[in-house]
Parts: structure tokens; sequence; C-alpha cells
């Protein structure tokens, strides 16, 4: 059952991934993205972290992916045209795609020993308690620098914003 | 194993069948109510006091010509109404009507699942819910439609964040995110409800809650997103017949659900609001004896000629139900059930009260409000009860 559930969903993940690229129009490429944060959750509810798979729906699905269609509904871009591409990139694309997913199979298949991390329902820190107390004890030092991370981004969007008005 | 699918189909079936007819009984309680807000008798013709109206309503809905623009983006057209539909229909799963109760063999909980990460739960869903009115707007192909969808986006996402933090206060006092451990951390009477139990009383949060609760629902005073006299119809102007219905209907169902969730977080669920020994299993059986008397007196001095029968004849469905309240056996479940309705009801209408009472924010007042008081308002909640929870424990 979990197994018939991981292949759906990540088959649906990686086929939407793919229609993001794909789609011309961005409204169609921002649903694609929004298949993909949605089935990238139930991947983490299947490991056991539902914590981090509503997370990922509030923030990700609903917060950040709204913002989005509503950019692009607010400029109204319409669908783009493809131009041609350059000769290098027609020689190389594929090439290079299939290199840098091997190397990084590679890697990640030397990193992390097998049996470990990768059964169904294994992880035990997904809860809000285990993700909150790793948050403020553990990585307290990179939690925080993230957050003023994002001020600062915030309060460079209104100066810039501020600028702009007078 | 078994038992369990067959226990949770019932449920599910006799949950959404509730739903389903208390989302087309809300419609006529509105009408009736803000009609007579505004001193007119509201929907009279279909049935007595037109309570037959609801499925008129839906017959209606359903045979009305369906009406497709041209030059819509098909796909997310017909897409839009059915996603705003299944988001707003999709939280009910988690809420619980009632504590856990025994059908002769099989012990369930009045509840269709319980989730530990009940309260994210339906927030996410909540989250969600925004595309369909995004993409109904964006889709129409039509400027008053797109205005809606663009207003609606960004009014939600600024709401969601004061009442998701003016959620997190009383979860802090509870501990918990499951719905059902929530409840029963406030079992007891009115004080130990997190809306007044200490170290830091969730009264602010409460009204926060309920303010953001309106503008998540499109309710007015927040209802930009279809305000007639600018926009026509808002984000639904280009949708007929069950389309139309679908919008309606989530609309009324996000107002049961936040609803359900505020009697939940605040105000104790199922919970009676006095103790036992004081009386409150015997409150329901008073209160429906005591309508059930008002209406025998009428049926008995009849003003028109038509209440010598009908009158008696609620009077009498009213004293019946009474007298089940009465029952032993069936009294474990009716009382909390009772109470969530109650209370649940009691909130429904202070939406359709504020409906009846209030004009319409500006645009502007509506985001300044938010940004500028509700969310500092909330982070001070959030903060206040963090310090006095910590230095109590």
């Amino acid at each position: 059952m979990d197994l018939v559930l991981f292949l759906v969903f990540a088959l649906f993940a990686v086929a939407c991934a793919i229609n993001v690229v794909v789609q011309t129009h961005p409204i169609a490429s921002a649903i694609s993205l929004i298949g993909v944060m949605a089935s990238l959750a139930v991947l983490y509810l299947l490991l056991g972290a539902e914590f981090i798979a509503a997370a990922q729906v509030i923030v990700y699905a609903g917060a950040v992916m709204v913002l989005f269609v509503f950019v692009i509904m607010l400029l109204n871009a319409g669908t783009e045209s493809k131009t041609g591409r350059s000769l290098v990139a027609q020689a190389l694309g594929v090439p290079s795609l299939v290199a840098l997913l091997g190397i990084l199979a590679f890697f990640v298949q030397r990193l992390f020993p097998r049996e470990a991390s990768s059964r169904f329902g294994a992880f035990t820190g997904g809860s809000a308690k285990a993700v909150g107390k790793a948050l403020f004890t553990t990585y307290l030092l990179p939690f925080e620098a993230t957050s003023i991370l994002i001020l600062i981004a915030i309060v460079g969007a209104i100066v810039l914003a501020h600028k702009e008005m007078d | 194993m078994d038992s369990f699918i067959v226990v949770s189909l019932i449920k599910t079936v006799v949950v959404f069948a509730v739903l389903l007819t208390t989302l087309a009984y809300l419609q006529w309680v509105e009408r009736k109510v803000i009609a007579h807000i505004q001193v007119r008798p509201g929907p009279y013709v279909v049935g007595p006091h037109g309570l037959l109206q609801p499925l008129a309503d839906v017959v209606k809905l359903l045979t009305k010509e369906d009406v497709r623009p041209p030059f819509v983006h098909k796909a997310l057209y017909l897409a839009a109404p059915f996603m705003a539909m299944t988001m707003a229909l999709l939280s009910i799963c988690v809420i619980p009507f009632g504590p856990a109760i025994r059908v002769g063999p099989i012990t369930t909980w009045m509840q269709l699942t319980d989730l530990n990460i009940g309260v994210l739960f339906v927030l996410a869903v909540s989250s969600m819910g925004v595309y369909g009115v995004a993409f109904a707007g964006w889709a129409s192909n039509n400027k008053y439609a797109l205005l809606g969808g663009l207003r609606s986006s960004a009014q939600m996402i600024s709401y969601e964040l004061p009442m998701s933090i003016a959620i997190a206060s009383p979860l802090l006092l509870s501990n918990t995110l499951s719905l059902r451990a929530l409840v029963e951390s406030q079992a007891g009477s009115f004080w130990h409800w997190n809306v007044l139990h200490g170290p830091f009383p969730q009264i602010f949060a409460f009204v926060i809650f309920l303010i953001s609760a309106f503008a998540e629902t499109n309710r007015i005073p927040f209802d930009l997103p279809e305000a007639e006299n600018e926009l026509v119809a808002g984000y639904h102007t280009e949708y007929s017949s069950m389309k139309f219905a679908s919008f309606f209907m989530a609309e009324y169902s996000n107002m049961i659900t936040v609803s359900c969730m505020a009697v939940l977080l605040f105000l104790g669920g199922w919970m009676a609001p006095w103790p036992v020994r004081y009386g409150s299993s015997f409150t329901p059986v008073v209160v429906f004896a005591f309508a059930g008397l008002i209406a025998l007196y009428h049926g008995f001095h009849p003003a028109r000629r038509r209440d010598s029968y009908t009158l008696p004849a609620a009077g009498l469905v009213f004293l019946a139900i009474a007298a089940i309240f009465l029952l032993p056996m069936v009294q474990a479940w009716l009382l909390p059930l009772f109470w969530f309705c109650a209370k649940v009801g009691a909130i429904l209408f202070a939406f359709i009260w504020v409906r009846g009472t209030l004009p319409r924010f500006r645009y502007d007042q509506l985001m300044g409000f938010t940004w500028k008081f509700l969310f500092p308002a909330a982070m001070l909640n959030l903060l206040v009860t963090g310090l006095l929870v910590a230095w109590v424990s």
C-alpha cells in the first residue's frame, strides 16, 4: 500500500515538475508547481513526517504558490512564445542533464546508507514537538539567521517599492 | 478491521448527509434572520414559513441552463468550482462532534478521523481553498471576475496570518494539535474553556479569530471579492446554474467549518457549559419543553386559522424531542451533540447577525486593518500567552 502510494505520488511529482518547464502559459506552470508541492507533502507523510507535510502544504502549496498565482494574474501574463534554441543548448542539453542526474544519484547513494533512513514511516523526528525542539535547540543559530535574512529581504522590498513611489 | 471500514463508511455518509442538509437550511435561516432584522417576512410561499424554499432553490439551480461564456480558459473554468467545493467540504472530516460512544459491541468516536495534526490539516485545506476563487476569477476572462479573484486571494493571504497566530495561542494552553485532545483539555465547565481559562484567557484571540474568520469566508463586512456595487458579482460573475451553486455551498460550508473550529479551539467543543450537578443534563429538556409549550399555547389561541393545527403539531414535536433527551441510553451521545450544535449555531447566528447589521469595508481599510491592527494584536497576544504559560509551568 505504502509502495503503491509512493510510486503514484512520486510519478505525479516528476510529471508535474516536467510540466512546469514544458508548459508555455505561466498559470499552467504554476498549477503544475502546486501539484509538485502537494505530492511532495504526500511523500513526507508516507515517511512519517506529518508536521513537515502539513507545513509543506500550508507554506508552499498554500501561501507561496498563491502569491505566485496572484502576481501572474496581476501582471496578466500571456502565453510565452518559443524562441529558437542555440546549437550548444540543443547538442549538450540532454547529455548534461543525464550526467548531472547520474552524479546526484551517485552521491546520494554514497552519502546515505541504504537501510536506515529510507523506510516508510521510519522517520521519527517529524512530529510538531520534535521539529520544534530541533529548531530551538540544535538548529537555533541557522533558524535565527534565516529569520533575519527574511527580515532583510522584507525591508529591502519595502525600500525598493518606496523609491518607486516618490 | 472490516468493522472499522463499515463504521467509517456509515459515519461518512451520516456526516455528509447532515452537512449538506445543514448547508441548504443555513441559507434559509440566513434569509429568515436577515428578513426579520429588516422587518419583512422573508421566504414565505414555498411550504410553511418558506421551509421548503431550499429544496425549491436546489431544483431551480439544477434545472437552470448552464451557460459557458466564450473565451474562458476551459479546464480551469470547469475545475474552479469543483476545487472550491472539495476544499470546503474536506475539513469536516477532522472535526469531532462528541466523545466516544458505544453502539452495541462497537465503540466509536463521533468524528470521522482524528489526526495528531488536526488543526494544521484544517489550516492547510483552508489555505488551498483560495485557489478555487482565484482561478474562477482568472479563468472567466472578465475584468470584474479577475478583480474579484485578485481581491479574494490578497484578502485571504492577509487574514490567514492573524488567524493562524490567534489559533496558536489556545494551542499553547492545551499543548496539543489534535482537535479531540484539544477539547478534552478543556473538560469541565465554562471557566475551563480556553476563552476564559488561565494563565491568560484567550478572549482576545477569540475575537481576532472571529474577525479573521469573517474575512476568510468572504462574508460581510469583508465581502469585497463579490462587492456587487463595484464588481457585479465578483469572481462568480460568469458562473451559472450548479457551478454558481457550488461556490455558494463552498462559502456556507467554510462558515460551518470555521464556526466548528471556533467552538473546538475556544469554547470547549462538546462540553456542557456548567456542571451536571447544576442540571446541565436537563437544559436541553427544559429548552425544548419550553419551546413546545409556547407553540401549544399559541396553537390554542390561534392568530390565524392555519395556526390552530400547525402550531400544536410543532409543539408536540418539540415535546417529543424533550422526552427523547430524558432517555438515559441516548443521553450519553445526544447531550454532547446538543451542546456542540448549540455553540456552533450561536456562532453561525452571529455571522448572519453581522451581515444584517454592518456595511462593507473599503478595500484599503480592509488591508490596513489586518496588517496594522489585527496582526500586531495577535502577535502581542501570542507573546503574552507564551510568556505566561512558560512562567506558570
